[in-house]
Order: structure tokens, then sequence, then C-alpha cells
């Protein structure tokens, strides 16, 4: 479907990733190409835990959190069992639980051809998706740019990440 | 319903998509191309496109991650041949049904 102009499309999507774990990042990245596909611009901006998805130490181990998760029951189905099963919460706690839960969630999206965080940016980045981390977040958690994905396109302030953002018909999504 | 493309009439869905993807050749894939602005057709278009229609014959699903993984285009080529939503446009120009899936 083509939007009419008189429908006002979007043309770029300006999405700030702000959470750190696989399930904080995946909309994000998800959003970020799916723009790109459809012909829109996407930039992504990492901030705070979002910069556990740039660097380069972290962003092959990314987790889902199976503490403090009261939704986990969604997961249900992923084992067999009806999505209204709950998950009990010490049971989260428990050590390789979370490793559990991670290894189920990855299986599910390599099924679904969803790639890995590091795979998907690249798509991204290839795509013509810009990506950017925080200035101060990285001051914040004591990242250097060496630290960062080699392909991370700058490091913007929030001022800066205002004007990069310019535009009409652009949408600034956090996440 | 039906529409007349460089001469030949084909059935399309709403969209223009070609429904029935044995009705296509390539003067309707050119006409078609010029529609979405995608430049006159090189040898590299034409390689993606019948890339497309094979795994569209074969019943695969497409995903931008598995056209870039194929080995007959890298993502970045796709998005330069046909700016502007490679997918959408590519398969709209190989008379295949457009890809339905968020990847």
């Amino acid at each position: 479907m083509n939007t009419p102009e008189n429908k006002h499309p979007v043309k770029k999507m300006s999405i700030i990733v702000s959470r750190g774990s696989l399930d904080g990042i995946y909309p994000a990245l998800i959003m970020a190409n799916g723009a790109r596909m459809e012909g829109i611009e996407a930039s992504l901006f990492f901030t705070f835990f979002g910069l556990n998805g740039l660097a380069k130490s972290t962003m092959d181990h990314m987790k889902v959190a199976t503490v403090g998760n009261p939704a986990l029951n969604m997961a249900m189905p992923m084992l067999g069992m009806p999505m209204t099963f709950p998950f009990p919460s010490l049971m989260g706690a428990l050590p390789g639980m979370s490793a559990f839960a991670t290894g189920l969630m990855n299986k599910e999206m390599e099924r679904l051809d969803i790639p890995p965080v590091r795979e998907f940016l690249e798509l991204i980045s290839d795509s013509g998706g810009k990506i950017y981390a925080c200035k101060l977040a990285m001051d914040m958690f004591k990242l250097k740019r060496e630290d960062l994905w080699d392909r991370v396109d700058g490091v913007l302030t929030v001022g800066q990440f205002y004007e990069e953002s310019a535009g009409e018909g652009t949408h600034i999504l956090f996440t | 319903m039906n529409k007349d493309i460089a001469g030949h009439t084909v059935d399309v869905n709403e969209e223009g998509y070609l429904t029935n993807m044995s009705q296509w050749n390539e003067q309707i894939a050119a006409a078609i191309a010029a529609e979405e602005g995608v430049g006159p057709l090189a040898a590299t278009h034409m390689k993606v496109i019948s890339y497309l229609r094979e795994q569209q014959a074969a019943g695969a699903a497409l995903t931008i991650r598995s056209m870039g993984r194929s080995g007959v285009v890298t993502t970045k080529e796709l998005y330069d041949l046909f700016p502007g939503g490679p997918l959408k446009k590519a398969s709209k120009i190989a008379g295949i049904a457009k890809p339905v899936g968020c990847i």
C-alpha cells in the first residue's frame, strides 16, 4: 500500500534504544529494519542500557530477564504449554533460567529468520540505516568509541540527536 | 482484476502485484519497473528477479535477510538496485506476490 501524500507518509524513524535486554532491543531493530524495507529513513540511537547491544564485548550475549518479568507466561507456547500457564517468579531466579529462556527466544527468532543482534545491525547499516551511541551514556558507563561495534556511525549528544532527527515526517520513538 | 501492462492483459491485485506469476514476461517487468521508479533493468536486476521467481516457485518465504545471504546480491546492492523498498519493488517487478513478513 502506498500512502497517498495527503495522509502524510512517515519519512523517517528516529528510534531511541534505552534497554539492554534481548526483549528490550529487538523491537527497535525490527522497527528500524522494517522502516528501511518501506523506503523510510531510519536512525537508531543507543542510550543507557541500550549500549549493551552496541558494545563489542556484550552485543553477542544479550539476555532475557526471568526475574521481575510477569509476562513470561507468553513464552509457554514455545514449550508446548498454553499461554495461560503461569511462570513462577521464584523459579526465574534459579541459576541457568535466564540462559534457558534466552536460548529458547533465540531459537524461535532464528526459526522466523530474525538475525542475531550483530547481524541485524549489519543488515540495518547495509540498508542505509544510521546507528548512533549516546555520549552521556558512554561517559556514564565508562565506554570509549573503541569499545563499540566498529560500524557505529557516531557518538551524539542529545542536541545532535535532535538535529539529526529534524525533518518533516520524522517520528521519534522511545523504546 | 485485469490490467494492461506493456500491451499484455494480466491479473493483478489491488496493489498492482501479479496474481498469476506465469503471465509475466520481461516487457511487463520493464513497464512495472518504470512505474516504480526503478531505472532500466540491467543484468544485475534480472539476476535478482530470476532468483525471486525461482524462490517463489519453490514456495520459499522471502525475507530481506535471506536475500542478503543468497549469494545473488548483497543487501547494499539490493537497496541500490531497487531504491525505496527493495523487497516490495523487486517482487512487483518480478511478477510475484509481495512478501508478507517483518524481516
